[in-house]
């Protein structure tokens, strides 16, 4: 492990020592990252599923992220498998701490993930107790991720005001996750689901702010290190960019959401995607400003990304398949998404 | 909670996720395949039942998959949960193992899945066939890399141990270790065998509410004769695994067959009582010489007795009885299926046999988990044969969360598999009223034809 002052002697990156952690960290990043922002909305559709008015309403809402969730979730197995295998030691940590929110997450993430089946499989009368199921598992399992990130972020602190702040955080999450999911469905949807779904974005735009706020003051607070990293001069000046940034998303997507609901009464879908675009943009940068904070530590002040890999040999053999395999995975993502692309209608099978 | 041992509480939890989590991909794996049978049927015949067939059980499929998929995520976490000290001491061969699971397997059947259910009509039918074929040979895969491991587990090679950590040092002897090829494909039949019975028994279960509909015809043909043609070649794939495991691990045979005394000539017990106190079998019920011609293939061949490795031994009584519950319902499997082939062939199905077939729908998972208790608990006290033991790798997580959790699983996996085989079976009375006109819920539905925007609207 380093001492915190040896934290800006970065190890020799041209050595696998050096640079296979820092490859791993990488992935891992960009796993959760797109987790994050893909799981996120159809985990912000399952929490305002309960918003829906009538069965055409929710089947709509589920039908626009049928065909995606289980590749969705994968990402999640992809990060928590490669924080498994590259980095071992932080993994025994992180899921040690966070043993109980997990538990609470695979329990939301199960409720859900078989609702979706179920619901239209069981019997008729079971119908509304499988749409419970599924709200309350979606609510469920994007509470206990946010409170994950809280925990994250406070290095696991376990006090009474810091369980309540990582609580509170998983409120923010919720609502950035309904976000999220307001904005595809105002992209996927029309009518009067899509009125709807404004409305919905609108609710929850103050509280997503507020936990963006919330997390950029705790972080700095938790970690004099973060904070002097952020505040010392000149990289005050050279991050400013990401506060402005984020705010400037926040300030289109307010006047987009204003304005849609006259465009939409007129027919007009132009800018529908504005909502959901804007959303992935703040969440990229919230992302980047945590990565940047955290770097390179995996355990806020107590584990790095070097301290915790794993073998170099073992980590060269899955890194050959990561190079080969994840633009493959990527290009028929891609190619999934064109074919559902629009619109969503009636799925059958 | 002091009186609870972690280590007995994070193998409770292990074991009720595995053992949930198998029954699933169990299913998909085998069901990805026949749905391609069917797919390619109609397409070369275009006759409509196939796609009959297709439809309904494409539903089967997907709520499966659902389970699946989610108890696959529980088990990654729990991984690195339960068993620390196995990465630890092992991660340089489980990591890549379980990374390039995930890489060639999970993403490929996770996407193509979505366009296999909901993209016909969006894609061609060529590309709906290939996305078909890539689900059936993503779960396939699944399959290969999580049982390399386990096999590995069970009968390591291809590493050196440094500094108490395992360094591999080939990779073809990691994958292909001397107990993968039998596992592997025992598993694969296995998969083949559940799907079987599950097809033949539902199908009967339509036949006995008098659907006689084409398509449930095919299906319960396609179930019996698949189970009839898998069933003996299962026998002798298990019989030849067992061989393999007389070599690497004869302490997990000895508890099998129930023989305490190292001795030539061993009986086949037939049913005993096997107690631990006293190091003997109560109640015996034997055939002599039978365990060593078919282990040795040799009526005197030496069978060496569990009194042989001293405290190094699996307990006995669960890992006999295991495997006589898993050969015992293989048995009933090949009389069944034997016996339906023979009727179906005269187009004379008795009524009493479709019944048999509707008991035995879940016939498969019952073999199924014996198969795998016997396996993982003849592998005690041993994680890793001869590596690593269960109590070094255990977590070090309290016994009162892992309790909680344990509660907590256990009564939604209770709930769930309450819910699929009720599901499953509701779905097969529908379709079966709606193939004979009459609806079930108060509405009509033909199973072919999917109703509603109700999206995912698996109708
Ligand atoms: C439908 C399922 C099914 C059926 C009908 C059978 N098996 Fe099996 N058996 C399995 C499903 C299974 C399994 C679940 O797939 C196991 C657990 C681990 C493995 O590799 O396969 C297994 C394990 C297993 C083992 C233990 C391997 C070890 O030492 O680790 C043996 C010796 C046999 N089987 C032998 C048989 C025989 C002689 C059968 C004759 C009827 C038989 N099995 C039927
Ligand atoms: C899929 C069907 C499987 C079932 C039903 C199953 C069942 C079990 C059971 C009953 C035990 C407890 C043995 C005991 O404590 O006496 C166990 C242990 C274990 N198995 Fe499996 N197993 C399965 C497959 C696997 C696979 C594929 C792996 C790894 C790749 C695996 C790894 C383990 C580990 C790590 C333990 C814990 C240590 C131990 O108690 O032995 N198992 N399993
Ligand atoms: C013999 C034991 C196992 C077999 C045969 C097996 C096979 C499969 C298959 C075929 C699937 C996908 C199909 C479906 O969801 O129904 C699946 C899903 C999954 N399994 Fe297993 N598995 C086994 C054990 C394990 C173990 C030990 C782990 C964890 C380390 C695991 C983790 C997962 C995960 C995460 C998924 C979900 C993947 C997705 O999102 O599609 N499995 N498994």
């Amino acid at each position: 492990m380093l001492e915190s002052s040896s934290l800006l002697v970065l190890p020799d990156l041209t050595q696998p020592t050096g640079w296979l952690p820092l490859a791993f960290a990488l992935v891992m990043a960009l796993a959760m990252l797109a987790y994050v922002i893909l799981d996120g909305y159809d985990l912000g559709v399952g929490v305002l599923l309960r918003r829906a008015e009538g069965d055409a309403q929710k089947d709509t809402m589920i039908a626009s992220i049928g065909p995606f969730w289980d590749a969705n979730e994968t990402w999640l197995v992809l990060g928590v498998g490669v924080l498994l295998v590259a980095f071992p030691m932080a993994h025994g940590v992180i899921l040690g701490a966070l043993y109980l929110p997990v538990a609470l997450m695979l329990l939301g993430l199960t409720l859900r993930g078989v609702a979706f089946d179920f619901r239209v499989k069981a019997r008729a009368e079971h119908k509304p107790l499988w749409d419970r199921a599924f709200y309350a598992g979606s609510l469920l399992a994007a509470w206990s991720q946010g409170f994950m990130l809280g925990a994250l972020v406070t290095g696991f602190a376990d006090d009474w005001a810091s369980q309540v702040f990582h609580a509170v955080l998983g409120l923010c999450l919720v609502a950035a996750y309904c976000l999220l999911g307001a904005g595809w469905l105002i992209m996927k949807t029309e009518g009067a689901l899509q009125e709807k779904a404004v409305a919905w974005a609108q609710g929850s735009l103050w509280l997503t702010a507020a936990g963006i706020a919330a997390i950029s003051v705790a972080t700095p607070w938790v970690s004099p290190r973060i904070f002097e990293r952020w505040f010392s001069f000149p990289n005050v000046v050279l991050l400013l960019p990401i506060p402005a940034v984020t705010l400037a998303l926040f300030v289109v997507m307010a006047r987009s959401l204003k304005r849609l609901p006259t465009r939409l009464a007129e027919n007009n879908q132009y800018g529908a995607a504005v909502p959901f675009a804007c959303t992935v943009g703040i969440f990229l940068l919230a992302f980047y400003g945590l990565a940047y904070s955290l770097f390179p530590w995996l355990v806020v002040d107590r584990l790095t990304v070097w301290g915790a890999a794993s073998s170099p040999e073992a980590l060269q053999v899955i890194f050959y398949g990561v190079v080969v395999v994840l633009p493959v995975i990527i290009g028929y993502t891609v190619f999934a998404y064109r074919v559902f692309w629009g619109k969503s209608t009636a799925l059958q099978y | 909670m002091e009186n609870f041992d972690p280590v007995v509480l994070a193998r409770i939890q292990f074991a009720a996720n595995m053992s949930f989590h198998i029954l699933f991909p169990t299913i998909s794996i085998g069901m990805g395949w026949v749905l391609l049978f069917f797919k390619t049927r109609f397409i070369a015949t275009k006759q409509p039942h196939w796609m009959d067939a297709y439809q309904f059980w494409v539903k089967v499929f997907a709520l499966t998959f659902a389970l699946g998929v989610v108890s696959g995520i529980t088990m990654s976490f729990q991984f690195g949960t339960n068993w620390p000290g196995f990465m630890n001491t092992v991660g340089n061969v489980a990591g890549p193992l379980l990374a390039y699971e995930v890489l060639t397997a999970f993403f490929l059947e996770a996407t193509m899945l979505g366009i296999m259910l909901f993209g016909r009509g969006r894609v061609s039918e060529r590309v709906h066939t290939t996305a078909t074929f890539l689900v059936a040979f993503g779960t396939t895969m699944s399959a290969f890399w999580i049982l390399a491991l386990n096999s590995w587990m069970h009968t390591p090679a291809g590493f050196v141990m440094i500094d108490g950590k395992a360094h591999v040092t080939s990779w073809m002897a990691v994958i292909f270790n001397p107990s993968f090829p039998y596992r592997f494909t025992h598993m694969l039949i296995a998969s083949g065998l559940t799907v079987a019975f599950l097809l033949a028994g539902l199908s009967a279960y339509r036949w006995l509410l008098g659907d006689r509909s084409r398509s449930v015809q095919a299906a319960l043909r396609t179930g019996v004769y698949v189970a009839a043609f898998l069933i003996p070649v299962q026998i002798v794939v298990g019989d030849q695994h067992g061989l393999n495991t007389l070599e690497h691990q004869p302490a997990k045979i000895a508890a099998m067959e129930g023989i305490w005394e190292t001795q030539q000539g061993a009986p086949a017990v037939l049913f005993a009582l096997p107690d631990k106190a006293t190091q003997t079998n109560r109640y015996e019920i034997a055939i002599p010489k039978l365990a060593s011609l078919y282990l040795t293939h040799d009526w005197n061949g030496e069978i060496k007795g569990i009194k042989e490795f001293g405290a190094q031994h699996p307990p006995v009584a669960p890992v006999f009885w295991a495997f006589r519950i898993m050969v015992g319902v293989g048995l009933l499997m090949l009389a069944v299926s034997w016996l339906g082939s023979w009727q179906l062939r005269k187009n004379a199905l008795q009524p009493w046999l479709a019944r048999v077939l509707v008991g035995m729908t879940f016939a498969g998972w019952v073999a199924l988990l014996a198969g795998w208790y016997t396996t993982e608990i003849g592998r005690q006290p041993w994680l890793v044969q001869g590596v690593l033991t269960a109590a070094q790798a255990a977590s070090q997580v309290p016994a009162s969360n892992i309790a909680f959790t344990l509660a907590l699983y256990l009564s939604t996996y209770a709930m769930l598999l309450f819910a699929y085989v009720r599901v499953v079976f509701h779905l097969a009375r529908k379709a079966a009223q709606a193939a004979m006109g009459q609806g079930v819920d108060g509405m009509k539905d033909a199973p072919s034809v999917a109703i509603t925007q109700a999206g995912v609207a698996h109708a």
